[in-house]
């Protein structure tokens, strides 16, 4: 498998990463609409304004940057991002009322239907995979179908696509409909959507801040910088600890990753980027396993439960996350290095 | 020999105090962006521009948009149902079985990136955890109050653990990306979503693994349960789950 993407030359491409943006950006407009025609909506113009502002950015970036220039268009960037957290912040971003099928009617298609549900769902990766494999070179009149520097996100694109023209056919249900029905999950995960990539912002500013540089500091105040094995063990159970406290692996990872992993691991010893950065975040997700910071995870099944113990829940994952820790510890020390 | 500043280690601060005192996510990583900034002294624009070209570049992280449509006409034609019925009709079962059962299909399809498709209010609790205890109420009769809640807590922990560890493997999902997004802004170029998914499914088998095997004794650690209470039958019985739990 090539990793030789070079990120230096653009090439031109049919699913460009500026395209397949511009297509986030039009999905997310369509989602807008729907959301002001809905009548009922408690809390209809904020947050049609709060997905407005998210899709201009989609819609509008990368042409602004073109004409307007990177400063400017930073600056309204930040401007929105500011303004959707104040949104979001003030609890001003709900569900809407939706037009759901009732149990009966949808258990009658699931008959009707049957296993052919599965098929589109399983079609993404399949299509994904194998684009990304073995047709990432394809060029239709002289240009590349995928971005040579996005391979998998363009096939994922077109992955979607074909699973869309699959599942018209299986259940009759136009893509359009199917757009419109997804204003029901986006609304159900609501500002959590946004939250991954305001993380990312967030390392960003760290990055810019040098914050790594002071966990770094940190890191060196107690362990020797050529001893691999407790590298690795402090980076892999300083994810899980800060995850235990944020209640959040995705907010621990930029932190922790900057902090010691970029530093030590790859830059001072060579280590392998790709799975010293999967099985980190894997490290975090068994913090997640056994702190009550992770509620939705954790407690709210206790409540849902009804459970006597609130905490049993975790108490009940803490082997199986405790077992993991070791096992990835000692699997990252296995792989990551190459020499 | 440099002296240490702990100041940009400020926004971290306000993170965890953040989701400590539980206020909107995004509000909390916006002001921990804000504080950091003020903490070394950025001056207000070029904090803004950082806010803003690191948002535009961590664009790929909503694409995930783009599988939305897919599962939500599966869903309004009877996915959920379906898969629900599918599971039902598992033969020969046993609480481990079922919790077994549920466990592979649930790592499997979140590896597909049906997260959502199941979970703790969706599937838990309407349908799995009533399972698993019906099948060790017909084995054993009824159940006293502390084994129903650790049969409980192991349907909850299966669907967590299952999915927590199935998802990193499907490439769209926010966690890849969010590492695909972090390789680059580090100048780590060459990496694609598709080699960190790969990466992760060392780790799934192994939860695989250790989970099942737990699975396996859970049988034996209900009839040892049920036996123990039968014993006691008294008032100081329900610490001992909780006891057994940690052991």
């Amino acid at each position: 498998m090539s990793t030789m993407t070079s990120s230096a030359s653009v090439q031109p491409a049919i699913l460009s990463i500026e395209n397949i943006y511009l297509l986030i950006g039009f999905v997310v407009l369509f989602l807008v609409v729907k959301t002001l025609q809905d009548k009922h909506h408690p809390k209809r113009l904020t947050t049609a304004l709060f997905w407005g502002l998210f899709g201009g950015v989609f819609l509008f970036g990368d042409l602004s940057v073109a004409y307007l220039g990177e400063s400017l268009t930073y600056r309204w960037v930040g401007s929105f991002v500011i303004t959707i957290a104040i949104l979001a912040g003030m609890g001003k971003v709900s569900m809407g009322s939706y037009d759901v099928p009732s149990d009966e009617v949808q258990t009658a298609s699931a008959r009707r239907i049957g296993n052919k549900l599965f098929i589109p769902a399983v079609l993404i990766p399949i299509v994904t995979v194998v684009c990304t494999i073995l047709l990432k070179d394809i060029q239709v009149a002289g240009l590349f179908v995928f971005d040579q520097s996005h391979v998998t996100l363009a096939a994922l694109t077109l992955a979607c696509a074909i699973a869309l023209l699959v599942s018209w056919k299986f259940t009759g249900g136009s893509p359009f409909q199917a757009l419109g029905e997804s204003r029901r999950l986006v609304d159900s995960i609501g500002w959590a959507a946004i939250l991954p990539q305001m993380l990312a912002m967030l390392g960003g500013v760290f990055i810019v801040a040098s914050t790594g540089t002071a966990i770094q500091d940190l890191v060196t105040l107690f362990v020797s910088p050529d001893n691999r094995f407790m590298l690795v063990v402090i980076y892999c159970v300083g994810m899980a600890l800060f995850t235990m406290v944020m209640g959040n692996a995705f907010a621990a990872f930029p932190v922790m990753t900057a902090g010691i992993a970029v530093p030590f691991l790859i830059q001072g010893h060579g280590a392998s980027p790709a799975p010293l950065v999967a099985i980190g975040m894997y490290s975090g997700y068994c913090g997640t396993l056994m702190t009550p910071m992770a509620a939705n995870f954790n407690i709210v099944p206790a409540a849902l439960l009804d459970l006597k113990d609130k905490y049993q829940v975790i108490k009940v994952q803490i082997p199986t996350a405790l077992s993991l820790l070791i096992i990835n510890i000692l699997l990252m020390y296995g792989v990551i290095f190459n020499d | 020999m440099s002296e240490l500043n702990f100041l940009p280690l400020s926004g971290i601060l306000v993170v965890i105090l953040g989701f400590a005192f539980r206020f909107n996510p995004l509000l909390v990583v916006t002001c921990a962006g804000l504080v950091t900034g003020w903490a070394v002294d950025l001056d207000y624009l070029t904090l803004l521009e950082t806010f803003g070209e690191k948002f535009l570049n961590s664009r790929q992280l909503a694409s995930f948009l783009l599988l939305l449509p897919v599962i939500a006409i599966l869903e309004r034609y009877g996915l959920q149902q379906h898969a629900k019925s599918w599971i039902a009709s598992i033969k020969g079962a046993t609480t481990a079985r079922i919790l077994s059962v549920y466990f592979v299909v649930r790592e499997c399809s979140a590896a597909l990136g049906l997260i959502n498709l199941a979970g703790q209010p969706q599937t838990v609790r309407p349908l799995l955890a009533p399972m698993a205890l019906g099948a060790a109420s017909n084995m054993h009769g009824d159940l006293p109050k502390p084994v129903r809640d650790m049969i409980s807590a192991h349907a909850a922990a299966c669907d967590n653990i299952a999915v927590f560890f199935g998802e990193d493997i499907f490439i769209a999902f926010g966690a890849v990306l969010l590492m695909d997004a972090f390789l680059r802004e580090n100048g780590i170029t060459g990496i694609e979503p598709l080699h960190i998914g790969l990466w992760a499914i060392p780790t799934a088998i192994a939860a695989l693994i250790v989970h099942l095997f737990r699975l396996a004794r859970l049988e034996a650690k209900i009839r040892t349960q049920i036996a123990l209470h039968a014993e006691q039958n008294g008032s100081s019985t329900s610490n001992s789950v909780a006891r057994e739990e940690l052991a």
